[in-house]
């Protein structure tokens, strides 16, 4: 880790001006991703700004029947939550089946979305890495890529996002309320994360002088039929190699609106509106699953190690609308499945 | 335009050292740190706690678990100065007047370690955990105490000793 300087911001605008001021800061909030990273001298910020004495902790109704969360709200209390455990349990559970406790204690709302790849060359400052160095190279694409991503990669990365909480949120269709010196503006979660296209070092289109202050949820929460599965090498405490968020509304036997997203699979959570579209209004059956599945992954792309990955989501899509349709409960610590 | 803080002011012209306060195990310390010195390194490097563990320094271990506003985290991924004021409590600090706290007696009850690395961590870890109230079960517990790596796979008897205190409190 390089020596770095330490100033705290106050309040929201004074963040931004702070950050403003000095391209080569960065704000730290639970620290578990940016910490990690400036051991591995992946990441090389001059000056931190410790935001996490800003008032962005409230999780409260919003007039409209939603829920704005602030971005210091830390993953854990977000997860537990009366309000989140009851109106949002795909995003609770999503969010309690990603790292461990004691990380979710310190990982906060805002972090969540900024954390970065965990592909182990991003990691590795030795070898070349397009989204660490652009234009050095991408070392996965002919390298170790087990974990590495099959949908919306191109030809200078293959990287996945591998939050848990953002797949639940690209479902809820959730709003990122930002601040910036300009400012403040609201951008819809489907694009908030980007695909590596061109310019793979960037991985959100949050603007390097802004701030999140909040996230906030729309009314509908598909409390009734959800799911969040997730796979992964060890039951527990490992990032997901796919998993599978869904939102359905039922009429009976009816999918009335279905909607869902795949982490671990792609640089962003990853929806197919015309896969989701295929599904509303038919009665829930395994075959229009299956078909559901096929159509997310038809341009699906494997690449030595991770070519599983593609017959992996297709088998988690169905048994998660199965899961989801069925209502089937949801039990956080036994992972066998109904 | 807000006035930057003491914390800021004194951040000017790196490496400058920090002075923070911490309530370590109840008593109130001062101490000097540069900003890049983690919680962890402070207890141990800088105030000679050593009874918390480093074992891999990325929060993928959990053996540097201590209580921080008597909430589990994982002291390797936050730097000291960032924790100003805040209460630490660590496995130095859960007996009181020489009688072990419930935890600790019950690792001993159940030989719940081998090698005892881990064991200050999974100790703290298995105190908030307690604290948090949501693991009731078997199953809850080790899904909610997976955070803590134990080479020696001492698991089933950490899962005994932290249902021995469950059960008595
Ligand atoms: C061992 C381990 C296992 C993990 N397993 C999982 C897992 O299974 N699933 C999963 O989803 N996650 C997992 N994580 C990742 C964890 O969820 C993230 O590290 C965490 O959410 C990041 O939040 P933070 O507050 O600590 O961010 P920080 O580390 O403080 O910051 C991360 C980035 O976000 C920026 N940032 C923070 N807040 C804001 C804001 N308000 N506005 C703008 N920028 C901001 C920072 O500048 C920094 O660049 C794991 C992490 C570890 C170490
Ligand atoms: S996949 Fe992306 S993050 Fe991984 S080595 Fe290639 S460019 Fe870097
Ligand atoms: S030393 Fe902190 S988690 Fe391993
Ligand atoms: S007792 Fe040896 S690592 Fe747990």
């Amino acid at each position: 880790m390089i020596n770095f300087e330490y100033a705290r911001a106050n309040d929201v605008a004074d963040a931004v001006r702070q950050i403003a001021a000095d391209p080569t800061s960065k704000f730290i909030a639970g620290g578990t991703n940016l910490l990690d990273l400036m051991k591995e001298d992946v990441e090389r910020p001059a000056r931190l700004i410790d935001i996490t004495r800003l008032p962005l902790s409230d999780v409260e109704e919003t007039p409209d029947g939603g829920v704005r969360i602030g971005a210091l709200v830390p993953n854990s209390d977000l997860a537990w939550h009366p309000l989140i455990a009851q109106r949002y349990p795909m995003l609770a559970s999503a969010i309690l089946a990603g790292a461990s406790a004691q990380l979710r204690n310190m990982a906060s709302t805002g972090g969540n979305l900024m954390q970065r790849t965990r592909c182990f060359y991003f990691y590795d400052t030795v070898t070349p890495c397009n989204k660490r160095q652009p234009g050095s190279g991408c070392s996965a694409i002919a390298g170790i890529n087990r974990i590495n991503a099959i949908l919306g990669t191109s030809d200078t990365c293959i990287a996945t996002h591998p939050s848990d909480m953002c797949v639940a949120l690209a479902v809820l269709e959730a709003k990122v309320h930002v601040a910036g010196p300009g400012g403040e503006r609201v951008i819809p979660f489907a694009d908030f994360h980007r695909l590596p296209g061109d310019a793979p070092q960037r991985d959100t289109n949050l603007d390097a002088n802004e701030l999140i202050t909040a996230v906030e949820l729309p009314a509908d929460g598909f409390a009734k039929n959800y799911t969040y599965l997730k796979i992964r090498d060890r039951l527990s405490y490992a990032f997901a190699l796919v998993s599978v968020a869904v939102g359905l509304e039922m009429d009976g036997n009816t999918i009335r609106r279905a909607r869902f997203a795949l982490g671990g699979v792609a640089h962003k959570p990853w929806r197919d509106e015309a896969a989701e579209a295929g599904l509303n209004g038919k009665v829930a059956n395994p075959e229009i699953f299956e078909r559901a599945a096929g159509l997310v992954l038809r341009d699906a792309k494997g690449f030595e190690h991770n070519a599983f990955k593609i017959e992996l989501a297709r088998r988690t899509i169905v048994r998660a609308l199965i899961q989801a349709a069925h209502g089937t409960p949801q039990s956080q610590n036994n992972k066998k499945i109904a | 335009m807000a006035q930057p803080n003491a914390a800021a002011q004194s951040s000017i012209g790196s490496p400058s050292k920090i002075s923070v306060e911490l309530i370590i195990n109840g008593v109130e310390t001062k101490l000097d740190v540069a900003p890049w010195t983690t919680l962890l390194d402070a207890l141990r490097e800088h105030l000679d706690l050593t009874g918390t563990k480093k074992g891999c320094d990325h929060g993928q271990c959990g053996a540097c678990t201590v209580l921080v506003d008597g909430r589990r985290i994982n002291s390797c991924l936050t730097l000291a100065v960032m924790k100003d004021g805040a209460r630490v409590t660590m496995i130095e600090g859960l007996a009181t007047d020489g009688v072990l706290h419930p935890m600790q007696q019950a690792f001993i009850d159940h030989d719940a370690f081998q090698c005892g690395y881990c064991t200050p961590g999974q100790i703290c870890s298995a105190v908030g955990l307690i604290a948090e109230g949501k693991a009731k079960t078997a199953e809850e517990i080790r899904e909610m105490m997976s955070g803590n790596i134990c080479r020696c796979a001492a698991y089933p008897n950490i899962v005994s000793a932290i249902q021995q205190v469950m059960g008595a409190s």
